[in-house]
């Protein structure tokens, strides 16, 4: 772990406004770096998902900053964010979001179309990824023939076919049972991370703990302790 | 930009039911708005049937005449005045009246009859059978073969009928570029023998038509026209003023536009509500598309292009099939009237055009509120 890949500094999110304000995260501030798996958790309402979503650029704060090579990205603009996120960012969401009215290849493709690569280009890299995530022999499939450990693996897949620096996990094993989960969550680690890659996990799904290199404890919109663990 | 458009349009046509659906909205509001439209520029084309198979360049009548069959009879001494008009190379009356013709098995029919200058013949049709000098024979008159011509008893040359107590014999048959509008058969003949034939009133020219010697004369004639208490038309002028009628003052135009309307807000009502459903199933997954990195400016082309090419394939499935039924109605009446006119066709590209893009403003609205934080939250 040497440079860090994300700083975060004195974020702030509310919601609403004057009666019905609510605090979602108040004043969190971290460091993340490469070759890290960090691990974010902590009991529904903590201000997990809303912190993620400022530091993937998806969520503006109300204050603070998120630092990624050396720019806060919230001072971009909206097309400028919307790079970002392509060329930066991965994304695993929790109910995957794959189009059921495309195939799983097409699928997987989606980040590499959006960067303007050419169709069959395209096609050919997604492929790669879905090589690399055991499921070539899916790849003409729509996704709602898959199961649900490979619909999590072809959202893998379309999450890291735009090579990012950061991959964002919501709840990976959320719609999984114990070993599928574990499974899954040993494949990232194994083959999808590396020193050149940060990936943040949002879960409070005990069962996984094991692979995080550190996980942060988030209450009631604050980071109540980071635990360092590591396998 | 080509390869998120082939996104969309997997995103659409695989999604089989509501691009069916789509299809259905579009198609069914084309093909109403296009019956409707060239349903009335059939009734149109044919209520100016005698002014576009005359011919002439322009029409002198009086002021109160709306149609070709209303015609107010003017003095001979109008034809005159208009002949002395500076600009006017000739001018020569014309006859259009109608009448009941007793045919050889004892039945009546009545039949529009158009009396030509006797001198000139100006206006003609021309003959598909026959020589036009025999017009100038003993009681001749020529048959126009159009969709009416059975109404005749499908005459041929020699035939004889009689009209108001008067021999009439076939010597000619003719074509015209168009039918007339009420389904009667025309008769042409001379100017005298028509207003010899047939009861009429003191005065017995319908109209006076006038050869310019330059279009820039007519502006002249119209004026000097008018000081005689008359009016002149060019042949384009008196087919709006019949145009104009039947659409204003007869309820026609009226109840077509109300079924245009109709047709467009039931069109509108089927396409845009599925489209609308068709974003909302797919709101997930544009807000995914957000979060991975879409810009909102292409997340609007995809829309524009699911709703335009679904209102292309709609359009054209539209023109096809009310092409099709007016084909087909004119197989077995050949007198229908409807016409696929070009002004048409643009009519109903414009009127999909608005019902897609209310469609996509709709989809639109929602995908660029949609917030990629709302697909973490689910």
């Amino acid at each position: 772990m040497a440079e860090p890949a994300v700083r975060a500094s004195g974020l702030v999110k509310w919601f609403g406004e004057a009666d019905t304000k609510t605090y979602a995260v108040r004043g969190v501030s971290f460091e993340a770096y490469f070759g890290e798996m960090l691990y974010i958790e902590g009991p529904s309402g903590s201000g997990k998902t809303t912190l993620l979503s400022m530091i993937s650029g998806i969520l503006r704060p109300n204050a603070g900053s998120v630092i990624v090579e050396d720019k806060d990205i919230w001072s971009l603009g909206p097309d400028q964010l919307a790079d970002f996120r392509l060329n930066k960012v991965g994304f695993v969401f929790q109910d995957y979001h794959l189009f059921p009215r495309l195939t799983t290849l097409e699928n997987v493709a989606i980040p590499l179309i959006l960067k303007k690569l050419g169709w069959d280009e395209a096609m050919d890299k997604a492929m790669e990824y879905l090589e690399a995530v055991g499921l070539k022999d899916r790849a003409q499939l729509p996704p709602v023939k898959l199961s649900g450990g490979e619909q999590q693996r072809v959202a893998i897949a379309r999450a890291i076919a735009g090579r990012p620096d950061i991959l964002i996990f919501d709840e990976p094993t959320a719609s999984l049972d114990g070993d599928t989960g574990r499974r899954i969550v040993d494949f990232v680690k194994k083959n999808i991370l590396n020193e050149k890659r940060f990936i943040l996990i949002v879960t409070h799904d005990n069962r996984i703990f094991e692979y995080a290199d550190r996980i942060m404890r988030m209450e009631d919109g604050t980071i109540m302790g980071v635990e360092k663990t590591g396998k | 930009m080509k390869g998120i458009l082939k996104i969309a349009f997997k995103l659409l046509v695989n999604d089989k039911g509501k691009f069916a659906a789509l299809l259905v909205g579009i198609t069914f509001a084309v093909f109403l708005m296009n019956m409707m439209t060239s349903m009335f520029a059939g009734i149109l084309s044919k209520s100016s049937a005698t002014v576009i198979n005359v011919g002439a360049k322009v029409w002198v009548m009086d002021p109160a005449v709306n149609t070709v069959q209303s015609s107010i009879p003017m003095p001979d001494y109008i034809l005159d005045a208009v002949r002395s008009i500076n600009g006017v190379r000739y001018a020569v009356p014309l006859y259009s009246g109608g009448s009941l013709v007793k045919l050889a098995n004892g039945t009546y029919q009545s039949a529009t009859i158009l009396g030509l200058d006797d001198a000139s013949l100006l206006g003609r049709p021309q003959l598909i059978q026959g020589n036009i000098a025999d017009i100038y024979s003993e009681n001749a008159f020529i048959v126009v073969k159009d969709s009416e011509f059975p109404k005749l008893g499908n005459p041929k040359l020699g035939t004889e009928f009689e009209l108001n107590d008067h021999r009439g014999v076939i010597v000619g048959i003719a074509k015209v570029t168009t039918s007339g509008l009420f389904g009667v058969p025309t008769l042409y003949t001379t100017y005298s023998r028509a207003i010899q034939y047939i009861p009429s009133t003191r005065y017995t020219i319908s109209y006076i038509l006038v050869e310019p010697k330059s279009a820039s004369a007519v502006a002249y004639i119209k004026r000097q026209v008018k000081a005689l208490g008359y009016e002149a038309l060019t042949k384009d002028e008196f087919m709006k003023k019949i145009a104009h009628f039947y659409m204003f003052q007869t309820g026609l135009g009226t109840n077509v536009f109300l079924m245009t309307i109709i047709s467009f807000i039931v069109g509108l009502s089927i396409s845009g509500q599925t489209f609308y459903t068709f974003i909302l199933e797919n709101l997930e997954r544009f807000g995914a598309l957000k979060a991975i990195g879409a810009r909102g400016r292409q997340l609007i082309y995809m829309i524009l292009f699911q709703a335009g090419f679904t209102a292309m394939i709609g359009y054209g499935l539209g023109i096809g099939l009310s092409s099709f039924v007016i084909a087909m109605a004119k197989l077995r009446i050949s007198s229908y009237a409807a016409i696929v006119t070009y002004k048409n066709l643009a009519f109903a590209f414009l009127m999909v055009l608005v019902i897609a893009g209310i469609s996509s403003y709709i989809g639109i609205r929602k995908v660029i509120r949609i917030e990629p934080f709302d697909i973490f939250r689910g």
